[in-house]
């Protein structure tokens, strides 16, 4: 996700200038997207280029707000129409954890995924409490990111479950750390 | 603070020689007031044993279980019925209200069993009821009521009266997502007024409303989670990129 698609959907709702996009964006997150003011005319400098916004007459104050063309409008419908690909998400480390700890000799894996679990755990209580404090409809936007969040978390400890009862049933042998030097290359070529 | 529920290196085994299961093996826990613990673990990992010995509807073969500070396993019989009766409510996963009676009446019946007249256990059942913004529900019956309804019900039934002690056996699991969070919110706050709580559940989710979530495996607590002091510490703040 890009602050581009935001700040699109913010003037959706009507023209804003760059301070009142800053505070909606962070508002809009539940002020766990923090911006700076510098990363907001940035974007709007790329999307005015890109003929998406207009920019209108400043204020007496001296601030020039900002409206969203028919181009931005159909940039907009087209980013919500589209699934966020698993594929542009960075690379699982807990998986890849995981699969060396089961290969690697002397690590504990089940100790590795309880480690894990704790610690999922614990974020899950604490996103639990921040829910739990915010029960007024206007909440709701922010209550739909926390549980974005919670289900998250909460695929990890299933997964970090999946995980432990697959060990108990099948713990595969580790590599032999010992292996004979002259049979070790040949074995991977054979797997190549 | 004193605890309302003590578990002191408790050992539970179920069947002997060769086949013996070894369900509980030197289990340690305390509850204070105000306070919830989860209780998470694989099928078979002791979490059913650790309830049903912490409700006084199991002996434990080792150790001791102390409810509201009286040792479950020093008390004859009819005094750990008493305890049973006034200290402890129960909820289960099938609500297991009486379908005859109405709402109020089902919160009324264990201080009717317990010998309290119909009048003030009447009086005791509205105010717990009260408490968790149930009073709407008063005069209804089971089917007339939705399965959260029902569950909040029974949670008003499991600390009707003087009891303090809820132990909540997968109270969530046969509610959608949505209503199985308004059944932990009410449970959530009748524990923050005063009460204590063990939540049994195979759903992270669901135990991340306790305080604090213990994880048994083969009958043996392996860690344990606890809050942290600022949680706003703990949000994401993913790197924005224009």
């Amino acid at each position: 996700m890009s602050i581009k698609f935001g700040l699109l959907a913010l003037l959706e709702r009507g023209t804003m200038y760059g301070y009142q996009l800053r505070v909606a964006f962070e508002e809009s997150t539940g002020g766990t997207w923090p911006l700076n003011i510098g990363q907001v005319y940035t974007t709007l400098s790329r999307l005015e280029r890109d003929g998406q916004v207009r920019p209108l007459p400043e204020s007496e104050a001296g601030q020039r707000p900002y409206e969203i063309t028919d181009a931005g409008r159909a940039e907009l419908t087209l980013w919500f129409a589209t699934p966020i690909s698993r594929a542009d998400r960075p690379r699982d480390e807990l998986a890849i954890k995981l699969a060396l700890a089961l290969t690697t000799p002397g690590v504990d894996v089940r100790s590795v995924v309880q480690t894990q679990r704790t610690a999922t755990m614990r974020t899950l209580q604490e996103y639990t409490r921040l829910k739990a404090r915010s029960d007024a409809p206007a909440d709701l936007p922010w209550r739909l990111v926390l549980d974005a969040m919670l289900f998250q978390a909460e695929a990890e400890v299933r997964w970090l479950d999946h995980c432990e009862a697959s060990l108990v049933r099948h713990r595969p042998e580790p590599p032999s750390a010992t292996a004979q030097p002259e049979t070790a290359p040949s074995e991977q070529e054979a797997r190549r | 603070m004193t605890n309302v529920l003590e578990l002191r290196d408790v050992h539970r085994t179920h069947g002997s020689g060769e086949t013996a299961v070894h369900a509980l093996r030197g289990v340690s826990l305390h509850v204070v007031p105000g306070e919830l613990v989860a209780v998470m673990g694989p099928s078979g990992s002791g979490k059913s044993t650790l309830l049903n010995l912490a409700g006084g509807l199991d002996r434990p073969a080792k150790g001791e279980v102390a409810v509201e500070g009286q040792v479950l396993g020093a008390l004859p019989r009819r005094r750990l019925a008493e305890v049973r009766r006034r200290a402890i409510g129960y909820v289960f996963q099938s609500f297991n209200l009486l379908p005859s009676l109405t709402a109020v009446e089902n919160v009324a019946l264990p201080l009717e069993l317990d010998g309290v007249s119909v009048r003030t256990s009447r009086r005791e059942a509205l105010r717990s009821l009260a408490d968790l913004g149930l009073t709407h529900l008063a005069d209804r019956f089971p089917d007339e009521m939705s399965g959260g309804q029902q569950q909040r019900v029974a949670i008003a039934r499991a600390l009707v009266g003087p009891r303090r002690l809820v132990l909540a056996d997968e109270p969530t699991g046969a509610l959608d997502s949505e209503t199985g969070e308004a059944v932990l919110r009410v449970l959530r706050a009748r524990v923050d007024a005063g009460a204590a709580g063990i939540l049994v559940t195979h759903e992270a989710r669901h135990a991340a409303w306790a305080d604090r979530v213990v994880f048994l495996r083969d009958g043996v607590v392996v860690d344990m989670s606890e809050r942290l002091a600022q949680p706003e510490d703990l949000l994401v703040r993913p790197e924005a990129t224009a």
